[in-house]
C-alpha cells in the first residue's frame, strides 16, 4: 500500500466514519488537512466565523440526527475559542470529535506561535482527548475517538495533530473494530435489579416517571412510550429530556423543576415510588436536596454509575443501556401478566387533575403589547408542533421549553447543562444541515442572539434557511428576573441600551428581516415568515418587558414550594437558598 | 491537602495505563470535584504498558462512592480497588535528616533501631535516617523525636496491596 500523509489518512478516517458533514475554521496549524479535504467531495466542509460557532454546530447537527458531531480547528485560538462548546457537549453529553491543530511536535511546549495545551486545557471538558505523537498511530486514535464519544455516556473526544503528524507519510489502514481494556460501557442492566425494580414499579400506589436526556441520546423513546402507556403512569421530562414522550399526550404533565409545572412538581413531590430513566437529578430539577422526593422510593436506571447516587441517594440502580433495560422491563411485566393497582392510580390522577386544574402555565394576555409566550403558542400553532426547535438560554428558553409541546425526540435542542448564551444560532444551522426539509426555527432573545450573530454570514453561504424568533424585550431577562424578585429590583447591568436594529441587520447578511410590535400581528408574520421556504428570517418580536417565567420554585426551595404568575408575592428567597444559582 | 478523620480514611490502589496525562486526569478530577488528595504515588509497574497509582483520600461514604465511581468512568483507568475495604498492608517510605550532637548521637540511634530504621548517612552534625512502615507509625516517630532536632522530612506517600491471594492484575 502506498504511503500517503497525516493528513489524507485523517481525511479517509473521516469518509471511513460515515462523516458527511464538518465544521470548523483554518489556521497555519491545519493547513495540510484543509488541503486534503480541498482534494475531496465526500464530506462537506462549513466555514463558521467562530470556532465557537462550529462545536455548537456539530453539536446541533448531532443532537437533531443522533450522528457525531465532527468540527476541526486551529492551534491556539482556535482550540481556546472552541472551548466554550467543548464544554457545551461535555455537559449535555453530546457525541463529537474534536480534531485541533498543534505545533510540530519539536516545538511543543517552546511558546510557539499559536501554542496552547489543548489536552491540558480540554481535560475537564472532554470524556477523553489525545495527543498524536506517531502517524502510526492515527488512523487507530481516531477510530478510539469515535468510538468513545458514540458509546456509553456520549461526549466530546478531541484530538491534537501536530502539524508533523499531518504532513508525515504511513500506510493507511483503518481497523475495523476497536476493543479498549479500560472502557467498557454496561449496555444489559442486571437481571436480579431489573426483577426488584418491576416488583416496586408495580406495587406503586403513586408512581411518577421522570425521564431525562439520557433517554433522547440512546434513543429509547419507544421503549419509554410503551413502557408509559403499559403502565398508565404519570411521566414528567427534564429540560433535556422533551419530547421522548409526546407532550400532547395526557399522561405527559409537563416538564419538571424550577420552571416545570405545578403538577409534575407536585407529582414528584407527593410520589411513592420514582422511576428516574436517563436523568441525573440536577440542582435545576431537585431544588433542595433535603425536600426532593420525600416519600419516593426510587428506582434510576442510567449508563453510566457515577450518575447514580451522585445527589440523591437511590433504592435500586440499574446500570445500563436505557432502552435496552426498559425492554427487559416490559418483557417481564407482560410475560408475568402484571398490573399495576388501578384504583390506586385512579386516587392518583384524580390528585394530579386537580393540581393540572390550577394551569399553572396561564398568563395574562394583553391586546397592547405582546407576551413572549403567546409568541411561543403561536409558534406551535403555525409549525403545527412540528418544527426542529433550539433555543438559547435565558427567559425565552423556559417559555420554547413551556409552550412548544414536544411530540418527538430531538426536535428540541438546547444548552441545558451548560447554559451557553450564544447556543441556539449555530445549533439551528447545523439541525437545519442534517434535515435540509424540516422547518427549523431558533428561538432566541437580544441578549443571546448578539453572542453569535456572526454565523448570519455562514447561514447565507451554506444555505440553511432558518426561522430566528427573537424575543425582545431589551433586558438580559432572566438576569433581570432574578434582580426584580432577590435584589429588590436593583437591575444592575441587565438593560441592553442600543440595541442593533435588528430587521436592517438581517438584510445587512442577506436575510429577510421583520419587525413585530402588536399582538395581533404575531400570527401573520409567522406565516410569512414560514412560507419563505428558502429564506432565513429574523423575526424580531418586540415583547413585554417586565414579563417573568413562572411557576419557579426559588432556589432553595422544595418541589411544593412553587410560585405561581400573579398569585404569589415573590418573596425573598431564605438566604442559604441565595447562595446556590 | 487536608486534615482528614482517620475513620474515612481510604487508600484507593489504581491500575491505569502508562500513557502522557494519565496521572494529570486523575488529579484533575480531585481538583476539579473537590475531593480530598491526601498523598498519591504513582511509578510503573512489571508490565510496561501499565502503572500504577496509590492515593490516600479521605471522605465519607457517599463520597468515596462517587470518587471511585468517577475514578473508573476515566478512560485511562484500566481496574481499581479500595484497600481500605479489604485486609491490606499499607507501607510509606521516609528519609529524615535529624540533628545528632553530643547525647543525640546515641538517643537518635536507640529512636530508629526502635522503630525499625536504618541510618543511610552520618555527619559529625546529623543522621540521615530511613524508615518504612503505615503511615501512622511513621507519624510516631515523628512524633517521638524532639521538634528542633528534625531539619528535613520526605514521605513517599502511602503504597499498598491486599494481604492473602487476592491480586490487582489485569
Amino acid at each position: 500500500m502506498e504511503p500517503i500523509t497525516g493528513a489524507e489518512i485523517l481525511v479517509r478516517c473521516l469518509q471511513e466514519e460515515g462523516v458527511d458533514c464538518m465544521f470548523g475554521y483554518p489556521g497555519g496549524a491545519v493547513l495540510h488537512i484543509y488541503d486534503a479535504l480541498y482534494a475531496q467531495e465526500k464530506i462537506k466542509h462549513v466555514l463558521v466565523r467562530h470556532e465557537q460557532a462550529a462545536v455548537h454546530a456539530a453539536e446541533g447537527y448531532a443532537r437533531a440526527s443522533g450522528k457525531t458531531g465532527v468540527v476541526l480547528v486551529t492551534s491556539g485560538p482556535g482550540v481556546t475559542n472552541a472551548v466554550t462548546g467543548i464544554a457545551d457537549a461535555y455537559m449535555d453529553s453530546i457525541p463529537l470529535v474534536i480534531f485541533s491543530g498543534q505545533v510540530p511536535t519539536a516545538l511543543i511546549g517552546n511558546d510557539a506561535f499559536q501554542e496552547v495545551d489543548a489536552v491540558g486545557i480540554t481535560r475537564p471538558c472532554v470524556k477523553h482527548n489525545f495527543l498524536v505523537r506517531d502517524i502510526k498511530n492515527l488512523a487507530e486514535t481516531v477510530k478510539k475517538a469515535f468510538y468513545i464519544a458514540s458509546t456509553g455516556r456520549p461526549g466530546p473526544v478531541l484530538i491534537d495533530l501536530p502539524k508533523d503528524i499531518t504532513i508525515g507519510k504511513a500506510e493507511f489502514h483503518y481497523p475495523k473494530k476497536i476493543k479498549l481494556r479500560s472502557y467498557n460501557p454496561t449496555i444489559k442492566g442486571h437481571a436480579g435489579q431489573i426483577r426488584k425494580a418491576v416488583d416496586l414499579v408495580m406495587s406503586a400506589k403513586k408512581p411518577m416517571i421522570y425521564t431525562g436526556g439520557g433517554v433522547i441520546l440512546s434513543d429509547g423513546s419507544t421503549e419509554l412510550v410503551e413502557l408509559t402507556q403499559l403502565l398508565g403512569y404519570p411521566i414528567t421530562h427534564t429540560l433535556m429530556g422533551l419530547g421522548a414522550y409526546p407532550a400532547t399526550d395526557k399522561q405527559f404533565i409537563g416538564m419538571l423543576g424550577m420552571h416545570g409545572t405545578y403538577e409534575a412538581n407536585m407529582a414528584m413531590h407527593h410520589c411513592d415510588v420514582l422511576i428516574a430513566i436517563g436523568a441525573r437529578f440536577d440542582d435545576r430539577v431537585t431544588g433542595k436536596i433535603e425536600k426532593f422526593c420525600p416519600e419516593a422510593k426510587i428506582v434510576h436506571i442510567d449508563i453510566d454509575p457515577s450518575s447514580i447516587s451522585k445527589n440523591v441517594q437511590v433504592d435500586i440502580p440499574i446500570v445500563g443501556s436505557v432502552p435496552n433495560v426498559l425492554r427487559a422491563m416490559i418483557s417481564v411485566i407482560r410475560d408475568e401478566k402484571l398490573k399495576p393497582d388501578t384504583k390506586a392510580l385512579e386516587h392518583w390522577w384524580r390528585q394530579i387533575d386537580e393540581w393540572r386544574a390550577i394551569k399553572s402555565l396561564s398568563y395574562r394576555q394583553s391586546d397592547e403589547v405582546i407576551k413572549p409566550q403567546y409568541v411561543i403558542e403561536k409558534l406551535y400553532q403555525v409549525t403545527e408542533g412540528k418544527a426542529i426547535i433550539t433555543s438559547d438560554v435565558g427567559q425565552h428558553q423556559m417559555w420554547a421549553a413551556q409552550y412548544y409541546h414536544f411530540d418527538r425526540p430531538r426536535q428540541w435542542i438546547n444548552s441545558g447543562g451548560l447554559g451557553t448564551m450564544g447556543f441556539g444560532l449555530p445549533a439551528a444551522m447545523g439541525a437545519k444541515l442534517a434535515f435540509p426539509d424540516q422547518d427549523v426555527a431558533c428561538v432566541t432573545g437580544d441578549g443571546s442572539i448578539q453572542m453569535m450573530l456572526q454565523e448570519l454570514s455562514t447561514m447565507k453561504q451554506y444555505y440553511t434557511p432558518v426561522k430566528i424568533v427573537n424575543l425582545n424585550n431589551g433586558y438580559l431577562g432572566m438576569v433581570r428576573q432574578w434582580q426584580e424578585f432577590f435584589y429588590q429590583k436593583r437591575y444592575s447591568m441587565t438593560y441592553m441600551e442600543a440595541l442593533p436594529n435588528f430587521v436592517m441587520l438581517a438584510e445587512a447578511y442577506g436575510h429577510v428581516g421583520m419587525r413585530i410590535e402588536k399582538p395581533g400581528d404575531v400570527e401573520g408574520a409567522l406565516r410569512e415568515a414560514f412560507a419563505m421556504k428558502d429564506r432565513t428570517v429574523f423575526l424580531d418580536f418586540i415583547t413585554d418587558q417586565s414579563e417573568n417565567v413562572f411557576p419557579m420554585i426559588p432556589s432553595g426551595g422544595g418541589q411544593n414550594e412553587m410560585l405561581l404568575a400573579e398569585r404569589d408575592e415573590m418573596v425573598s428567597t431564605h438566604e442559604e437558598g441565595m447562595v446556590l444559582v | 491537602m487536608n486534615n482528614s478523620d482517620n475513620s474515612n480514611r481510604h487508600m484507593i490502589s489504581i491500575l491505569m495505563e502508562n500513557e502522557a496525562g494519565a496521572l494529570s486526569r486523575v488529579a484533575n478530577l480531585f481538583s476539579a470535584r473537590g475531593y480530598n488528595i491526601e498523598s498519591l504515588t504513582v511509578a510503573p509497574t512489571d508490565d510496561p504498558t501499565l502503572s500504577r497509582l496509590t492515593l490516600v483520600t479521605s471522605g465519607n461514604e457517599q463520597i468515596i462512592e462517587q470518587i471511585v465511581k468517577q475514578l473508573n468512568k476515566l478512560i485511562d483507568v484500566v481496574k481499581l480497588i479500595d484497600l481500605s475495604e479489604t485486609d491490606s498492608i499499607e507501607r510509606e517510605l521516609m528519609l529524615v535528616k535529624t540533628k545528632a550532637v553530643g547525647e543525640q548521637r546515641a538517643e537518635m540511634m536507640r529512636l530508629s533501631e526502635i522503630f525499625g530504621g536504618h541510618i543511610l548517612d552520618v555527619t559529625e552534625s546529623t543522621y540521615t535516617i530511613e524508615l518504612t512502615g503505615p503511615g501512622g507509625k511513621l507519624d510516631n516517630f515523628l512524633n517521638a523525636v524532639e521538634k528542633d532536632a528534625i531539619l528535613e522530612v520526605v514521605r513517599s506517600g502511602a503504597t499498598g496491596i491486599a494481604r492473602g491471594q487476592k491480586a490487582l492484575h489485569v
